[in-house]
């Protein structure tokens, strides 16, 4: 006779081996390893939270004390490959086969044991992605998860970094999977419940708060004359023209001086309250004085940000908070609602090719894709309409029939021609590609496809490949926008001459922006210390962005 | 450290009185820019002494798209480059110009 | 915490108005705003290509000023003479020719008698490349700045740019008949990083900036009575104080060295055994000595005048 309830039988097995370890639902911190080793089998699929942010630390390091002859060929499923623990297991072997979205902090050493034959790849994912699949062929067996602090009962707090808990837990939970959470503390009565107790099945008490990163905060003063000159032109030129009140921002210093312009020069261009109104946006620092200037309606976030936390319990109208005042965040919701609530994704990256594709990948470096590829991506999938998404799909499709012509997704990649250490942006062959060919990949890993990608923004102006009709035009458009790399000195003049006639290619000029006005002091902050007056000083930054 | 040197002929004489000008600062990434209004109306000169070598190419089209676009006639620029990206070069160019057709305060 | 609500800062600031920022402002930028309209005029000014004679043996890019900005010029009619140090041209550190402008303003100043002398610190210390020059340079610019205050000179120093004030810098300053910092200045001999070096991470962390400035930021030097005055990180504010200090300072003798001295040694005495700056604070009973390092420039300046270190008339 078939067994069809084989998965239930097993959880009760590995909970009933687990408990001998536990009181109540509570595991020592000392007896984590042979807890782990109780509850997990070779070649489960293990799922560490590995978020962007928050990082199940204690349950990372106890992972790798388990024995690798009890517990090897471990397949990883987890959002962020940050800590160095997350790569420790797979080169004492306990762990196998990894399938992930982000490596920032690791990228090199994700590189290294890749080429060493330490991983064997399943694919780099974008964060949506992974989450999906969790439901349908990568359901974790076990989950190891960060919270804040748990009752008696299991019920966790996850707060303001809450993240990608709710979509882990759920995926694992009701697949008869095991879900042990570290909390830094157990308490009699939660600020709220995030994740209800019957959901969990053992917690540990790490006696400290999980690793967080600060991935979101750009000090103002980094900020220079021309990513000044690209923020006043993505303003004037895209943000006002298609009247873009919902979007995301990638994070980055370019994005940054937009956020910080829109009071001053989005101010005296009158833009308030027809733009930047709704966003898909951690807490970024850099927006409180667009916040306080009354320009924006409401956030909601991926996660959330260090130090931003009293000034989000204090606007609570901008911000999702729960009924105990902090953040409540969701990775998974907030993706879709980048996917299909925006209009606009502006962000940077390293390397764009002469057609449009883009890419953070380089040859020692695999930092995987994170949320990008989906934020900046056209969700074909919309039915909804907007003025900024129809006239989007009106300048990609000028003849269509407009009841059968749908509307576009707003993808723009900003930068500076020449990048750190003077290192050009635009490349005739994408770095990715090598990659791809050195490791045999099926797939060069872009973070955002040229058939996505709708307009360029760099110092020397803006390219709207909306408008370009061939590969042709949309070569010269991107090589009319690429200043002196060798691509932009590679341009055909006449044809680029003709293309700004068109409007394809607009320089500053043509929207009347004088690039000798660029000038910091546009910046409604100049200064870590100055976002704190703005916030009223609610926003208490981390220790390395201040000198108090 | 590599010196460079590009005459040109200018469409018009530079505006305004003023004799000397300097915009910028040496320093990673950065570059100063000293004009002097020496040369007869319709010549202009840059010269360029640079820490980073080898990019000849790039300065020589920077510096022709520069005088096309702001006509720097008379004007003899002469740079303090400390490996600026070349559209800060275009810049502190375009900077001193504006500068130097300051009417004095 | 501090009484008075955060404001959030003037959106309106105009890069060209005296309400811009001191700290990001160049050299030539603070000199051109501070000064009268018009009345700057440059000694060997960049058209004359003095420049170092030494950095290209390092392949290094000099600066047609080597990087010190002199001249004279007025501020509200007072005749002044003035040197500003650009703290972004290697790290604004003495080399042969830019000390050598400033040792010479000094001996005119002494020769001149009757214009007082405003110093715009910007710098590291002493140009490594150019060691033995820098160093010199040092001693004579102390020499002339000492025969200039005993010519009746007043010498007043500004402190607020990048670079602090380091060094052979911070040897010089303490020579000023005042010295006027913002919170961003700082003020010392020995940089964060040799002193780490050389004494351990233990001792002092470079790294930790909240540390560096509470030991040699311009609101500590204002507290221990290292500078006469703190202001706001503006060259309005600068401008202002540069007037009153001129106007204030009393003439330079050997009295006023010995009741420096005496200060010092009180000064010694009171707090040689405080391991941090806020022990200092909290000995010199100054209110919420915690809160110091976060208040507001406006909320320190009238926490300092109330409780910091009783101004001397020594210097």
């Amino acid at each position: 006779m078939k067994s069809w309830n084989a998965q239930k039988t097993t959880l009760a097995e590995r909970l009933a081996d687990g408990r001998r370890y536990a009181s109540g639902k509570t595991i020592e911190v000392v007896d984590l390893p042979n807890f782990l080793e109780a509850v997990i089998r070779p070649a489960d699929r293990v799922c560490l939270e590995g978020d962007n942010q928050k990082q199940a630390d204690v349950l990372a390091a106890a992972l790798t004390d388990v024995d690798p002859a009890k517990i090897h060929d471990l397949h990883m499923v987890q959002s962020g490959v940050v800590l160095p623990e997350h790569l420790d297991v797979f080169e004492k072997g306990i762990a196998r086969r990894l399938d992930y979205s982000y490596s920032g902090p690791q990228a090199a050493r994700v590189a290294r044991l890749l080429f060493g034959g330490k991983i064997e790849l399943g694919a780099v994912h974008t964060y949506l992605e992974l989450f999906a699949r969790y439901f349908v062929d990568l359901t974790p067996n076990v989950a190891l998860i960060a919270a804040v602090c748990a009752d008696r009962d299991g019920n966790l707090y996850t707060g303001p970094n809450t993240e990608d808990t709710p979509t882990v837990v759920e995926a694992t939970t009701f697949k008869s999977g095991i879900v042990v959470a570290q909390v830094a503390e157990i308490v009699d009565r939660l600020p709220r419940v995030d994740i209800p107790g019957d959901r969990v099945h053992f917690v540990v008490e790490a006696k400290k708060p999980f690793y967080v990163e600060p991935l979101f905060t750009r000090d103002p003063a980094a900020i220079t004359e021309a990513q000044v000159l690209t923020a006043m032109l993505a303003i004037k030129g895209l943000y006002a023209p298609y009247g873009i009140r919902r979007l995301n921002h990638g994070i980055g210093f370019s994005t940054a001086a937009i956020e910080l312009l829109l009071p001053t020069y989005g101010e005296k261009l009158g833009l308030k309250g027809s733009v930047c109104t709704h966003w898909a946006l951690n807490p970024h620092p850099a927006l409180i004085p667009a916040i306080e200037s009354g320009w924006v309606e409401q956030i909601h976030s991926f996660g959330s940000e260090v130090g931003m936390d009293d000034y989000i319990r204090a606007r609570s109208d901008i911000y999702f908070t729960g009924p105990d005042g902090s953040l409540r965040s969701n990775r998974a919701f907030c993706q879709v609602a980048g996917l299909y609530a925006c209009d606009m994704f502006i962000g940077s990256t390293l390397q764009i090719d002469l057609q449009g594709n883009s890419s953070t990948v380089t040859t020692s470096r695999i930092a995987g894709f994170g949320g990008a590829p989906n934020m900046g991506s056209d969700a074909r999938g919309r039915r909804h309409p907007s003025a900024p998404w129809l006239q989007a799909g009106k300048e990609a499709d000028p003849d269509g029939p407009p009841p059968l012509r749908r509307g576009r997704k707003l993808v723009v990649q900003i930068g500076e021609t020449f990048g750190d250490k003077n290192v050009p942006l635009f490349v005739e062959k994408l770095d990715a590609l090598t990659l791809a060919e050195k490791l045999n990949l099926e797939l060069a890993p872009l973070m955002i496809y040229a058939d996505d990608v709708t307009h360029i923004v760099t110092e020397e102006g803006i390219a709207n490949l909306l408008l370009c009709r061939d590969k042709d035009e949309r070569e010269q458009a991107i090589r009319g926008v690429a200043g002196y790399t060798d691509v932009g000195r590679g341009r055909d003049g006449k044809m680029v001459r003709r293309l700004r006639e068109r409007g394809v290619i607009r320089r500053p000029e043509d929207l009347g922006i004088d690039p000798l006005d660029a000038d910091r002091s546009l910046l409604a902050a100049r200064s870590i210390k100055d976002l704190v007056r703005w916030s009223g000083g609610l926003y208490a930054p981390p220790s390395k962005f201040r000198n108090w | 450290m590599e010196t460079l040197s590009y005459r040109h002929k200018a469409q018009e004489r530079a505006a305004g009185s003023k004799s000397l000008a300097i915009i910028g600062v040496v320093a990673s990434g950065n570059l100063e820019v000293l004009v002097e209004r020496l040369l007869p109306d319709t010549e202009c000169q840059v010269d360029i002494n640079t820490a980073a070598e080898g990019f000849g190419a790039v300065w020589e089209a920077v510096v022709a798209d520069f005088v096309e676009r702001r006509s720097p006639g008379g004007l003899r620029l002469s740079v303090n480059d400390g490996g600026a990206r070349p559209d800060t070069v275009a810049l502190r160019l375009a900077q001193a110009v504006r500068l130097i057709e300051e009417e004095d305060r | 915490m501090n009484a008075r609500k955060l404001e959030a800062p003037d959106v309106s600031r105009v890069a060209n108005s005296k309400t811009a920022s001191w700290y990001e402002a160049s050299a030539r930028q603070r000199v051109r705003l501070m000064l009268d309209a018009g009345s700057f005029q440059e000694f060997i000014g960049p058209e004359q290509r003095e420049q170092s004679p030494h950095l290209r043996v390092f392949d290094l890019p000099t600066q047609f000023d080597d990087g010190i900005v002199v001249g004279r010029g007025r501020i509200a009619g007072t005749p002044i003479f003035v040197a500003a140090q650009e703290g972004r041209f290697m790290g604004g550190a003495f080399g042969e020719v830019h000390g050598a402008k400033l040792t010479g303003l000094l001996r005119a100043a002494r020769d001149t008698k009757s214009v007082p002398v405003l110093i715009l610190f910007d710098t590291g210390g002493v140009r490594l490349q150019e060691a033995n020059a820098g160093e010199l340079a040092i001693a004579e610019i102390m020499r002339a700045l000492i025969e200039a205050r005993m010519a009746g000179v007043k010498i007043v120093g500004l402190i607020g740019g990048r670079a602090g004030c380091y060094g052979g810098g911070g040897l010089i300053a303490g020579c000023c008949s005042a010295l006027a910092v913002s919170e961003q200045g700082r003020i010392g001999v020995s940089g964060p990083e040799v002193i780490e070096t050389n004494r351990g991470v233990e001792e002092f962390d470079s790294r930790d900036r909240a540390l560096v400035w509470r030991t040699m930021g311009g609101k500590h030097r204002r507290l221990l009575g290292g500078a006469e005055a703190f202001v706001d990180d503006t060259i309005q504010s600068f401008r202002n104080i540069a007037l009153s200090l001129i106007g204030s300072v009393p003439s330079f003798g050997l009295d006023v060295l010995k009741a420096e001295q005496a200060r010092l040694e009180e000064r010694l005495q009171r707090f040689g055994t405080c391991a941090d700056a806020m022990d200092i604070w909290r000995a010199e009973d100054i209110f919420d000595a915690e809160a110091v390092p976060a208040i507001s420039s406006l909320d320190f300046m009238d926490l300092a005048n109330r409780d910091g270190e009783p101004r001397y008339d020594a210097r």
